[in-house]
């Protein structure tokens, strides 16, 4: 450890980033998705990136834990360059995805415990380990159920055990790609609690969503990608509606001469 | 226990349980990775190696794996590289080799076509003693990579893109995954053929997970079961005069299809059994969030 990781934000002096975007550009194919994005988050922030289906959202989190190579620019990971960054237990990740089985039976406790490799690496899990995936499982509220199959479970089921394998590893940064994404009602809820006590006990957040929905209250900060490039950046917008969103406006393509994103590219 | 005692049989039978335990073993993260044909493309591909080791009197089994190893990971460099027409790239690898084994066998003095028939669909009586330790040694590898890795060789396959982002050397693993399915081809092959490999891969273990509920019992159910039927069809061949490979592959199947007639009457008595969840209707409405309704596009 080369910084405290306890210290509290000093006052004047911000703390250093734990993730740093400088003028990030990715392409996917030919057509350029981030356009020079800079994208700071500092320890202990809870930062929600919004914007639209084919605004790059999802392509800015990618590239920041290494999925999507840049074309240009630079990201840092708790000030370590990307390229160097090895200490993949400080981060956890939950990608986009709806489901958490794959072409086998897997319990929701192995599925889990795969998120603990980032510290367990090549040698065998100890008792402390164990421990941590459990208490995961729990703050999920599965402990009940981890040792049935994830084939068995709901969708927001699923995001709940992606996120407590995220969780396993019992990171400081935690970046999730549309958590809320399909989930329940009542899944969300208990989303919702989980995060808040990530965020109480000190977590980082960087979360992709596409409308803040019922995380509003724990978001600091949010940037607003269009068309890969960033066009807010600092409070949440004022949710009056779901209109009121910066970049919800893809619902009604207004200019003729602006392609139709079709949402397949992020 | 009569078959026991022809040393052809001795042998045949230790190269049964060793494919039984071996094929199922890396299969299962074939089938994670829902690439469950895999297998069936190495397996073209080490006829090239089968016929090189005519060609050139080497030994078909230890050139066959070295092709196949070659192959295995020249497919998984494809899947890095060339996503877009990678399907295309793998069928050229598969009937080139395919191909190239038919040319190669033909070429040489020593290679027949009954011997080539024995390497397509396995031969009991053909194994010898120098392929019972060359399937030992390969067998052994098998095992400790799927054994010992399984926790990260779990995590690579269920999830690629988290498994990166724990930091875990997922290319090297990708690979190592690639190679262990070329070497159990090899393994197989003398016993089940190059072309019924790939079912003893993934047969077992669709088996398997029609009763399982864990990676961990359908990891253990498909490697017993992958060894009942090897064992059964080596004895069945034996005493029947039909074709070992063709004969256990059967038998897998078989086994496919009453554990899934058993899995349904079992998952509903484990529903049962499981805390009893009513049937009507309990949950409250959530009620209607103010300002939810009007916003709805």
């Amino acid at each position: 450890m080369t910084e405290p990781a306890t210290s509290p934000p000093m006052s004047g002096t911000r703390p250093e980033p734990v993730i740093s975007m400088r003028s990030g550009t990715a392409t996917l194919g030919a057509r350029p998705v981030l356009r020079g994005v800079d994208l700071t988050v500092h320890r202990g922030e809870v930062v929600a990136l919004l914007g639209a289906n084919g605004s790059g959202k999802s392509t800015a989190v990618r590239s920041v834990i290494g999925q999507v190579p840049l074309t240009g620019g630079t990201v840092e990971l708790f000030g370590t360059p990307l390229r160097r960054f090895r200490r993949w237990a400080r981060v956890g990740y939950v990608p986009q995805r709806t489901t958490a089985s794959g072409g086998v039976p897997a319990t929701i406790h192995e599925v889990v415990s795969s998120g603990r490799l980032s510290r367990t690496r090549l040698r065998p899990p100890g008792k402390a380990d164990r421990a941590a995936v459990d208490r995961a499982i729990a703050l999920v509220g599965l402990a009940d159920r981890a040792r049935d199959s994830v084939d068995a479970l709901s969708g927001g089921q699923h995001q709940r055990v992606l996120i407590a394998r995220a969780l396993a590893a019992e990171p400081e940064l935690l970046i999730m790609d549309e958590p809320m994404a399909g989930v329940d009602l009542a899944s969300q809820e208990i989303l919702a609690t989980t995060l808040r006590e990530q965020v109480a006990a000190g977590t980082t957040v960087l979360l992709v969503l596409h409308e803040l929905g019922p995380l509003e209250p724990l978001i600091d900060r949010a940037v607003v990608l269009r068309d890969g490039c960033v066009t807010h950046d600092g409070p949440p917008p004022e949710a009056v509606g779901q209109h009121a969103l910066p970049g919800h406006d893809h619902v009604h393509p207004h200019a003729a001469s602006e392609p139709v994103r079709t949402g397949l590219l992020t | 226990m009569e078959f026991l005692s022809p040393p052809f049989m001795q042998r045949a039978l230790i190269a049964a349980v060793l494919v039984g335990i071996t094929a199922p073993a890396i299969g299962i993260y074939l089938v994670q990775r829902r690439q469950a044909l895999m297998g069936d493309g190495i397996g073209h591909i080490a006829m090239t190696g089968v016929g090189l080791g005519f060609l050139m009197s080497a030994n078909p089994v230890w050139m066959a794996t070295l092709v196949a190893v070659a192959g295995s990971v020249v497919m998984e460099l494809i899947r890095w590289y060339g996503r877009t027409r990678g399907d295309i790239a793998l069928a050229m690898l598969f009937y080139g080799g395919m191909a190239g084994g038919v040319m190669l066998i033909n070429l040489s003095d020593t290679g027949s076509n009954a011997n080539l028939t024995s390497y397509l669909f396995g031969s009991l009586s053909t194994v010898s003693e120098e392929d019972v330790t060359t399937i030992a040694v390969l067998a052994a590898f098998v095992i400790l990579v799927t054994v010992g890795l399984r926790r990260q060789l779990f995590a690579v396959s269920q999830d690629e893109e988290f498994a990166r982002v724990t930091g875990l050397p997922v290319r090297a693993l990708n690979l190592l995954v690639a190679v262990t399915a070329a070497v159990t081809v090899t393994v197989a092959m003398r016993v089940v053929g190059l072309l019924l490999v790939s079912a003893l891969m993934v047969v077992p273990v669709a088996a398997a997970q029609q009763i399982a509920r864990s990676f961990k019992v359908t990891f253990a159910l498909s490697v017993v079961l992958g060894t009942a039927v090897t064992l059964a069809g080596t004895v069945t061949s034996y005493y029947q005069d039909v074709p070992p490979g063709a004969t256990i592959v059967l038998l897998a199947i078989a086994a496919f299809v009453a554990l899934t007639a058993l899995a349904t009457p079992l998952a509903r008595r484990k529903a049962r059994s499981r805390a009893p969840e009513p049937a009507e209707c309990t949950l409250e409405v959530p009620a209607a969030r103010p300002g939810s309704e009007d916003t709805r596009v």
